[in-house]
C-alpha cells in the first residue's frame, strides 16, 4: 500500500461514501421495509426507563399512551435500538482504523472547550425535542423518507437545513 | 421477495441480528465519511466543507433509485415499505427546532453516536442532550399534542403531490443534486479550509 496516498485520502471520497450509504439504505429497506434511524433508539431508551420507573406511565401519561400504540412489546428489543448498537461498533471500527480514536473536546480554536460543550448540550436537547416533534431526526426522516419520496421527508429536509443555514450567520464564530 | 420480514422469508429475531450488522455498516459509512467530526459537519453551512450535502444526497438517491428499479423487476414489493406519514405542521416545526439544534450543537442523532464512538466529548454531552430533549418532549407531550397531530395529510409520496410520475421526479432530483455538486465543488475551492 502506498503509504502518501493513505495520508492524503484522509476520509472516503464523499460520493463513494455517498453510494455505500445508499446501499446500506437500500438493505434496510429491503430486509425490513424500513429506513435507517436513530433518535428512534433514544426514544426507546426513555420509553422504558419511564415505564421503569412509572408502571402506571401508559395510561397516565399521553406521551406513553402514543408510544404503546404504535409500539408493541419490550420497547428495547427494537429494530432501532440493535441499529444503533451496531453505529457503535461500526463507528467504533472505522475510527480506530483510520487512527482517529482519541478522547477529546472538537472545537474551533475560536472558543473555549466549555463554550463548545454547552452548545453541545443545548443543540442535543433542541435536535432531541424536535426529533419527536417531526417524528424522526436527519436519519430517519430526512434521509429514509426521501429515499422512499416521502412528502414529510422532503419537508423536513428542507426546515432542518433551510433553518441551520439561516442560522448559519449569527453562529459562525462556533465554527469559523 | 422482498422486504423479507414483513413476506416472512426471515424470521424476526433474525431480523435483529441483521439490524446490527446494518448498524454497523451504517456507522463504519458515516464514520469513514467523517460524520465523526461536528466542525466537518458544519462545514456545509459556510461552505467550507460540503461532505454532508454530498454524502446525504448520493446516498439518499442511490437508495431511491435502487428501490425504484426492485420495484420495477419484482424483487421487492414498494407497497410494503414503510412511507414516513406527513403532518405537515409538526414536519416544519420539529424540522426548525431539529435546524437550531443541528448548527448550535454540530451534530445530528445518527453523527453524534459515531463521534461518540471515537471519543469525541462534545458528542457524548450532545447525545446526553438528545436525552433531555426527549423526555423533555415525552413530559410536556399534552401540550404539543395538537401540533403534533394537525394537518395529517396521510402517506403521500412527494411525486404524487407534485403531479409527477416516481421516475421522472426521480430523475428531476438527480439533476437538482449534479447542481448542488457543482455548487459545493466551487464553494470547497472558494473557501479553502484544512482537513479536521
Amino acid at each position: 500500500m502506498a503509504t502518501n496516498e493513505v495520508k492524503k485520502t484522509k476520509y472516503l471520497n464523499p460520493y463513494l461514501g455517498g453510494v455505500l450509504l445508499g446501499l446500506v439504505l437500500l438493505s434496510a429497506n429491503f430486509i425490513s421495509g424500513r429506513g435507517l434511524g436513530a433518535s428512534g433508539a433514544v426514544k426507546s431508551v426513555v420509553a422504558t426507563t419511564i415505564k421503569a420507573v412509572d408502571k402506571d406511565a401508559v395510561t397516565t401519561m399521553p406521551f406513553m399512551k402514543e408510544y404503546a400504540d404504535s409500539h408493541s412489546g419490550n420497547p428495547m428489543k427494537s429494530w432501532l435500538v440493535f441499529e444503533m448498537l451496531g453505529v457503535l461498533v461500526g463507528g467504533f471500527l472505522s475510527g480506530t482504523i483510520a487512527g482517529r480514536l482519541k478522547l477529546k473536546v472538537e472545537h474551533s480554536p475560536k472558543i473555549t472547550a466549555k463554550r463548545r460543550l454547552v452548545f453541545a448540550l443545548a443543540g442535543g436537547v433542541l435536535f432531541g425535542f424536535g426529533s419527536q416533534l417531526g417524528r424522526g431526526c436527519t436519519s430517519g426522516s430526512a434521509l429514509s423518507g426521501m429515499a422512499v419520496l416521502s412528502l414529510g421527508g422532503f419537508i423536513t429536509m428542507m426546515a432542518i437545513f433551510g433553518t441551520a443555514f439561516g442560522m448559519a450567520y449569527f453562529l459562525r464564530k462556533n465554527w469559523i | 421477495m422482498g422486504p423479507l420480514v414483513i413476506n416472512e422469508i426471515i424470521s424476526e429475531n433474525t431480523n435483529f441480528l441483521l439490524a446490527f450488522l446494518i448498524g454497523i455498516a451504517f456507522g463504519w459509512v458515516l464514520e469513514s465519511s467523517g460524520f465523526s467530526s461536528s466542525r466537518k459537519l458544519a462545514g456545509i453551512f459556510y461552505g467550507y466543507d460540503t461532505v454532508v450535502l454530498k454524502v446525504f444526497f448520493t446516498g439518499a438517491i442511490t437508495c431511491m433509485l435502487g428501490l425504484l428499479f426492485m420495484g420495477l423487476f419484482g424483487w421487492i414489493d414498494l407497497d410494503l415499505v414503510y412511507v414516513n406519514p406527513t403532518y405537515l405542521t409538526s414536519a416544519i416545526v420539529g424540522g426548525v427546532v431539529m435546524g437550531v439544534g443541528f448548527i448550535m450543537g454540530g451534530f445530528c442523532p445518527g453523527t453524534s453516536f459515531c463521534g461518540a464512538a471515537i471519543g469525541k466529548i462534545d458528542a457524548m454531552v450532545f447525545i446526553g442532550g438528545l436525552f433531555i430533549g426527549v423526555y423533555g418532549f415525552a413530559f410536556t407531550y399534552g401540550w404539543w399534542e395538537k401540533l403534533y397531530l394537525a394537518k395529517y395529510l396521510g402517506e403521500p409520496k412527494v411525486s404524487q403531490s407534485l403531479g409527477l410520475s416516481d421516475g421522472l421526479f426521480g430523475l428531476l432530483l438527480i439533476m437538482a443534486a449534479l447542481v448542488m455538486f457543482w455548487v459545493a465543488e466551487w464553494a470547497e475551492k472558494k473557501f479553502p479550509r484544512e482537513e479536521y
